[in-house]
């Protein structure tokens, strides 16, 4: 913004850059963070690590000038700050990639990429030199086939993603923060992100990653702080805690198997049978069939067509070709209505729990209670007894943790958001259960308990079709794994052939042998 | 292409007036003449500064519901200050215009800062500005320059004529001579006012806001001050079509229902210029496209007899058929989760 907001460089010193004492910080009362001291140096990735609600938003909140402490001083450089706003914080040095993008649907690309601070020529913005720095700053990150004129509606998740991390490139930040900023990138994205977090630290940026991505951490970072329940807990070096140690720093407990034991491989109908769907150019003939009481997964590289494919056999599509078959109906329903109800009970966890799963201003008995109103209703009216069953179970079932059903569901944790909306389609008694990326974003500790969960429904005769971007989470989880290419699925992976290596080489079209 | 592909709607508003006015001419008994254009012209003007008004609440996500009024009320302070020495009639406009303008900026002032929802806040205040329009003029009527009126709702050899600037009948100014001084106004005031404004960081910001609030509070970009900015920009261009229409009558008239209708139209020609009313995309110009569209059909009803008592009849189907047609693109759409975006 102003000309003089040039951060003060600081030599590798030892001297922190940013240090945190004493950060406290309630909301209506409620702790989120308590007498929290941190501290991170340049030239370093530093990785923060907590389950959901352990106060790792609150701190890159307020290290981003989007939340004021309630109590305790923060300093950059050796100084006192007292940041009232995120372009506050940009000024002095510190970036933040949110995981909720904060990006403008409507603009260009080279507008977002700009926004807070364009090139002006006679006090106007000037739309050339705009693109040619949008240009420059996509180049950086390989995204040459993002156009900067594009409108950032039409891009995907990935490409959107990519094009924040531009953005945050453009202010030239000190402290550059990455809250879960992987979790939506295909994986070419994820390595050319890497990379670039490399350059940054050996030119002295100190990059703070949040990510619920172990390997992730272990591959990146050189520093790790883990926090708990509003406090810091510990800060180490890397190779001074082993993974195990780490986690149960984290979640205070000892854990078991990641993955719930997978049943013996055992040829089974076909309750869900697809054939020959075709849509647009996106989806190019799939076949693949999934019987009760199977999980199989979706690989492959983002944007194969997966997403389109759940979106096809829930009707959310238009124009698509080809034969479905669910139990006994037969079919493409027309649209979610027809989809979840009838005989064929299909249910469909969607990609972007803010926007597709949940109206978030809304209770969160409305939103349990969404999908399913003919269960508790008589004719046209809601049984309110009936309805506060439904919600109670719901919520006992996914042990959401909640103050009041009555609350917005927009309070939640993002974890116990994504509960809200499985038990959303977990009360509609579906046969069939499409899942989209539904750890996308949430801690460890839910995680496992979304894997036990989907192995107690099919468990229990349901057939669950689960697309993942994360390979050691379809790797632990599924009993068969299709992978897609181009819109069709190529390669199926059964039992003993299901290793990383086989997915990867599918996904990527490559003949090793093993694969094929 | 990237450029026409995002600008569908406008594109589309531009051709569906070429059309409209091409095939009103052909039917004109009397055929193309610049006196039936000097005469559109004037009709339009006013309705396309109050939609180009509009555009910028509507921009933001909201309405403003006082647009009509404040150009009522701009209308009423012209009708006592435009006359009298050259100076003092220059004076007057400036005062008409700074009246619109303060008013708009004390709307933006109480939505940002009294945290109001713009339909509702814009719904007292335009009342409150009928009010203030009444006291200046409880009954229509009042002076404004007739050599003023004359220059300015004719052809440019008028207003060249008027003023003797130079030789109206002088060769190099035949080809452009014939074009109507409204014309000039509107399109001038929307090339110096609203092209630049959108080139700012100000009037980036007010896109920013209608497409997503938060995103644009978490770029650090200047929500409030882009808020007031829009509504003083609004309340300056109404102020433009109510000074026009005061030196077009010659008077001020502090007409309830005018106000009313001026809005209500206001908010019909931003949609058939493109802008969506969810906010965050369109334009001014579009706006002043889709006001021109609207004139040219209530100007069909000249020149085909149809009962006057029909006449809001058709007129609301007419509209209701423009403004389906920007519907049409979802027909194609094949994903239904965008029809929702």
């Amino acid at each position: 913004m102003s000309g003089n907001g040039e951060p003060v460089t600081i030599e590798k010193s030892g001297v922190p850059y940013v240090q945190l004492s004493g950060i406290s910080k309630y909301f209506a009362g409620i702790r989120a963070l308590e007498n929290v001291n941190f501290a991170c140096e340049l030239g370093s990735t530093h990785a923060i690590l907590g389950e959901n609600g352990a106060g790792k938003s609150t701190l890159i909140k307020i290290m981003s000038g989007v939340l004021q402490p309630s109590a305790g001083e923060m300093r950059v450089a050796g100084r006192p700050v007292h940041f009232r706003s995120p372009s506050d914080a940009a000024d002095a040095g510190i970036v933040c990639i949110f995981q909720e993008l904060s990006l403008l649907p409507d603009l260009s690309v080279a507008d977002n990429i700009s926004i807070s601070d364009p090139p002006r020529r006679f006090g106007l913005i000037d739309g050339r030199a705009q693109r040619r720095r949008a240009e420059e700053l996509l180049a950086r990150i390989r995204c040459e086939d993002v156009d900067p004129r594009a409108l950032v509606r039409d891009l995907s998740l990935s490409r959107r993603q990519m094009v924040e991390i531009a953005k945050a490139l453009g202010k030239r930040p000190k402290v550059l923060i990455l809250d879960e900023a992987t979790s939506a990138l295909t994986s070419r994205d994820v390595e050319t992100v890497y990379e670039l977090l490399d350059t940054l630290q050996d030119e002295g940026v100190a990059n703070l990653f949040i990510s619920h991505r172990m390997h992730e951490v272990d591959k990146l970072c050189d520093t790790l702080s883990v926090f708990r329940n509003g406090g810091h807990v510990e800060t180490f070096k890397k190779a001074e805690r082993s993974p195990s140690e780490i986690v149960r720093m984290m979640i205070g407990r000892d854990v078991e198997a990641q993955f719930p034991p997978k049943p013996e491989p055992v040829a089974r109908p076909a309750h869900l049978s697809i054939a020959n769907v075709k849509w647009e150019n996106r989806l190019k003939g799939v076949n693949l069939n999934v019987g009760k009481g199977e999980i199989v997964g979706l690989g492959g590289l983002d944007g194969q067509g997966q997403k389109e494919l759940l979106l096809a056999l829930f009707g959310v599509l238009r124009g698509v070709e080809g034969t479905v078959r669910a139990g006994e109906v037969t079919g493409i329903p027309g649209s979610p209505d027809v989809a979840k109800g009838g005989k064929a009970r299909i249910a469909l966890v969607p990609e972007d729990r803010k926007t597709e799963g949940l109206m978030l201003p809304m209770s969160i008995a409305d939103n349990l209670i969404a999908a399913s109103y003919d269960k508790v209703s008589n004719g046209p009216v809601i049984d309110p007894a009936k309805e506060r069953a439904a919600v109670a179970e719901g919520i006992q079932k996914l042990q959401i943790k909640i103050g009041s059903a009555r609350d917005p569901v927009a309070t939640l944790s993002g974890g116990n958001q994504q509960k809200v909306v499985i038990a959303k389609w977990l009360m509609t008694d579906p046969e069939i259960i499409l899942l989209n990326d539904p750890t996308r974003g949430i801690d460890v500790g839910t995680k496992q308990e979304i894997y036990k969960l989907m192995r107690d429904l099919a468990d229990e005769g349901r057939a669950i079709l689960f697309y993942s971007t994360d390979y050691a989470e379809l790797i632990g989880c599924c009993d068969r794994i299709a992978v897609m290419y181009d819109g069709a699925i190529l390669t199926e992976l059964t039992g003993e052939a299901i290793s990383e290596e086989a997915i990867v080489a599918a996904s990527l079209n490559i003949d090793t042998g093993a694969a094929a | 292409m990237t450029l026409l592909r995002q600008n569908r709607a406008f594109v589309g508003a531009l051709a569906m007036l070429a059309v409209l006015y091409l095939v009103y001419n052909i039917m004109h008994p009397r055929g193309f003449s610049t006196a039936v254009l000097v005469q559109n012209a004037n009709e339009a003007v006013a309705i396309a500064f109050v939609a180009m008004a509009q555009t910028l609440p509507v921009l933001l996500g909201g309405l403003d519901l006082s647009v009509g009024a404040v150009m009522t009320l701009a209308a009423c302070v012209a009708s006592e200050l435009v006359n009298g020495s050259p100076a003092e009639i220059l004076l007057g406009m400036f005062a008409t215009l700074a009246v619109g303008a303060a008013f708009g900026f004390m709307n933006g002032i109480i939505i940002v800062y009294g945290r109001l929802q713009p339909i509702i806040a814009t719904l007292a205040t335009g009342a409150v500005a009928i009010g203030l329009a009444l006291f200046i003029r409880p009954k229509p009527g009042g002076d404004v320059d007739g050599d003023l009126n004359w220059a300015l709702t004719n052809s440019l050899w008028d207003f060249v004529d008027t003023y003797g600037f130079f030789d109206p009948d002088a060769a190099w100014f035949q080809p452009i001579s014939w074009i109507p001084v409204p014309l000039i106004l509107l399109f001038g005031m929307a090339a110096i006012v609203w092209v630049p404004f959108k080139k700012s960081v100000t009037g980036r910001t007010v896109y920013a806001i209608g497409s997503a609030e938060g995103a644009a509070y978490m770029s650090g970009l200047p929500i409030d001050r882009a808020r007031i900015a829009a509504f003083t920009l609004g309340g300056f261009l109404a102020a433009c079509g109510g000074l026009y229409l005061a030196i077009q009558t010659s008077s001020g008239n502090a007409d309830v229902m005018q106000a009313g209708a001026y809005t209500l139209n206001s908010i019909a020609a931003v949609v058939l210029g493109g802008t969506s009313l969810l906010g965050g995309a369109g334009g001014a110009i579009g706006s002043l496209v889709g006001a021109l569209i609207l004139r040219v059909i209530s100007f069909y009803f000249r020149i085909v007899s149809i009962d006057p008592l029909l006449q809001p009849l058709i007129e609301g189907l007419v509209l209701l058929a423009a403004v389906s047609l920007g519907a049409i693109r979802t027909l194609r759409v094949k994903n239904r989760l965008e029809l929702f975006r």
